[in-house]
């Protein structure tokens, strides 16, 4: 009776984890889906303590209450602009959960079948890989470890070091026996692979990577759903493996670069220098001539990217979106899939300063309009609208889908310094004869347009 | 409960379903709905309960534990963060959510 139950509430909380993705795929209805998604988790969560022979009850229920606690309390109090360190997090610790759940079943070792012993295995893997790597990359998103660390010799030692730990799960699962110190041993492997894989990723391929991490979480979540027989585990985690996996070849369309391209190889080192040779000169501009520009431009688009994020200059973005609107001018903003450092980054921090989500547009729409638009104002972007990804063959980052900003009568772009971007290639776009400079702190420039826009009348 | 070819068939179309629902959602809503996907595999607590349920040793207890712990952690983390994320989308043509 309580089996049936048990397995009843399974299907019941799989189909609300379903049904709650499927609502999230439109704007209008996503605020239930993860209402639904979670009333699933719960169901799930309170049928499993009348699950057949348990105890330790005590404990679960303490480290229940403390995960969780420490959870919501961090999940509730995060700015916007670290969402994706906080992602990057959560997402680690289910890769370790799942991993921990392979060991105990590995310490036990009464399974049934080399199957089940060898999906044990490689979920035990994936899930170590994916909790080391989330960690290390929530790390160098928090800023604690910022340059990307690279030695020579990097690839072959990870290679040789996942081939390592393959090996001693392969030999594990057909061996049949499993002395702990091998299995510490294989633990210590995965996880080290899981660290030595983040490290040499730059700040700008992390969209790809936290999208990759979820992925293996889901799937190792998955295999070690198959292992305990557990359908709802089974279900969720594939369902989020495969979407986790699609969205990571999304991303990494959107740099045209392939997945083993952003693991392996370091963007930035691979020739730039001598490829970026532009012509011209950068051509500074004052916020005052900037404010009446757009007060009497009839469409003006904003290209926000991961610079917008650190100035936290969407705020003043949103008063100035409005400001111009109530002087009739058409305001939208374009939004490069891999702006900012996690899918749909720049979304969210728009969102957060109330910038109406009608007002954006992905690649593919907006790209036909630059050519109409009096005034595009680029903050904090760069790589993604770097015109050499369309005219200089021999530039790293040629091919790359960009927003074309350059066919816009006048190009604003606002800006720290003279400096290069995070990838160290330089930005025909800067030198072009339509574009002209404001340099200073994001949040501050805007500040000095919206007061050079009040007082054009 | 569920053995051989059976558990395949569950994998694939599962596979085939969380494909179908990304590939059509919109950019905007990327980020709400791969932390919302990282929530989901937070059933993971279900498993992680019922290893720790069984578990006997010291060693295995306390495994358990922080399997619990984590699991927790990304359970309940990825629903709050998913969901503040999900409040702030508005449309300008409605006014309010």
């Amino acid at each position: 009776m309580m089996d049936t139950l048990i397995a009843a509430s399974y299907f019941v909380s799989a189909i609300l984890f379903i049904l709650g993705l499927k609502r999230m795929s439109s704007p209008v209805t996503a605020r239930g889906g993860i209402v639904w998604a979670g009333v699933g988790m719960l169901v799930a969560t309170l049928i499993t303590f009348f699950y057949p022979g348990m105890h330790n009850y005590l404990p679960m229920t303490v480290a229940i209450a403390i995960g969780g606690g420490m959870a919501f309390w961090s999940g509730r109090k995060v700015a916007m602009t670290d969402m994706p360190q906080m992602i990057a997090l959560y997402n680690g610790m289910g890769g370790g959960a799942a991993g921990a759940i392979a060991a105990v079943e590995l310490l036990k070792g009464e399974f049934t079948s080399t199957t089940f012993l060898a999906l044990a295995i490689a979920g035990a893997l994936i899930g170590s890989i994916s909790f080391a790597g989330s960690l290390v990359a929530f790390a160098k998103l928090q800023g604690w470890a910022r340059k990307p660390l690279r030695f020579p010799g990097q690839q072959v030692f990870n290679l040789s070091l996942l081939a390592a730990s393959v090996a001693l799960g392969a030999w594990l699962a057909l061996n049949g026996q499993l002395p702990a110190a091998l299995i510490l041993v294989f633990f210590a492997l995965a996880l080290g692979y899981g660290v030595m894989m983040a490290l040499p990723i730059g700040g700008a391929d992390m969209p790809v990577v936290i999208s990759l991490f979820n992925a293996l979480t889901g799937l190792a979540v998955a295999f070690e759903g198959f292992v305990l027989s557990n359908p709802a585990m089974i279900i969720a985690g594939t369902v989020v493996g495969s979407a986790g996996t699609l969205l990571t070849q999304l991303m990494a369309k959107a740099m045209n670069r392939s997945i083993a391209n952003v693991l392996f190889s370091a963007f930035g080192t691979t020739g730039g220098e001598a490829a970026g040779e532009v012509s011209g000169s950068m051509k500074p501009v004052d916020a005052t001539d900037v404010g009446v520009m757009m007060a009497f431009a009839e469409r003006v688009v904003i290209v926000p990217g991961y610079g917008m994020a650190v100035a936290q200059a969407q705020h003043k973005i949103h008063e100035l979106t409005e400001l111009l609107q109530s002087r009739g001018v058409d305001v939208k903003f374009a939004i490069h899939p891999v702006a900012g450092r996690m899918p749909g980054h720049m979304n969210v921090l728009l969102a957060e300063a109330n910038v109406p989500y009608d007002l954006l547009y992905d690649l593919d729409e907006i790209n036909p309009s630059f050519a109409k638009t009096d005034v595009a104002l680029v903050i904090g972007a760069n790589d993604v609208v770097n015109p050499m990804a369309r005219t200089n063959p021999e530039s790293p980052i040629y091919g790359m889908p960009i927003l074309n900003v350059d066919q816009a009568k006048n190009v604003i772009v606002i800006k720290r310094g003279q400096g290069k971007g995070f990838s160290g290639v330089e930005n025909g776009l800067f030198y072009a004869d339509n574009t002209r400079m404001l340099y200073g702190d994001g949040q501050a420039m805007v500040g000095e347009l919206i007061q050079a826009v009040k007082s054009v009348d | 409960m569920i053995a051989g070819m059976t558990a395949l068939y569950i994998f694939m179309l599962a596979a085939f379903t969380g494909y179908e629902i990304i590939s059509r959602v919109p950019v905007i809503l990327h980020t709400p709905l791969m932390s919302g996907s990282n929530f989901v595999h937070g059933i993971v607590l279900v498993g992680a309960m019922v290893a720790m349920g069984h578990a006997s040793t010291p060693v295995e207890q306390v495994i358990g534990f922080f399997g619990v712990l984590l699991a927790a952690g990304n359970a309940v983390g990825g629903y709050v963060v998913t969901e503040r994320m999900l409040e702030m989308f508005r449309s300008s043509k409605k006014g309010a959510r």
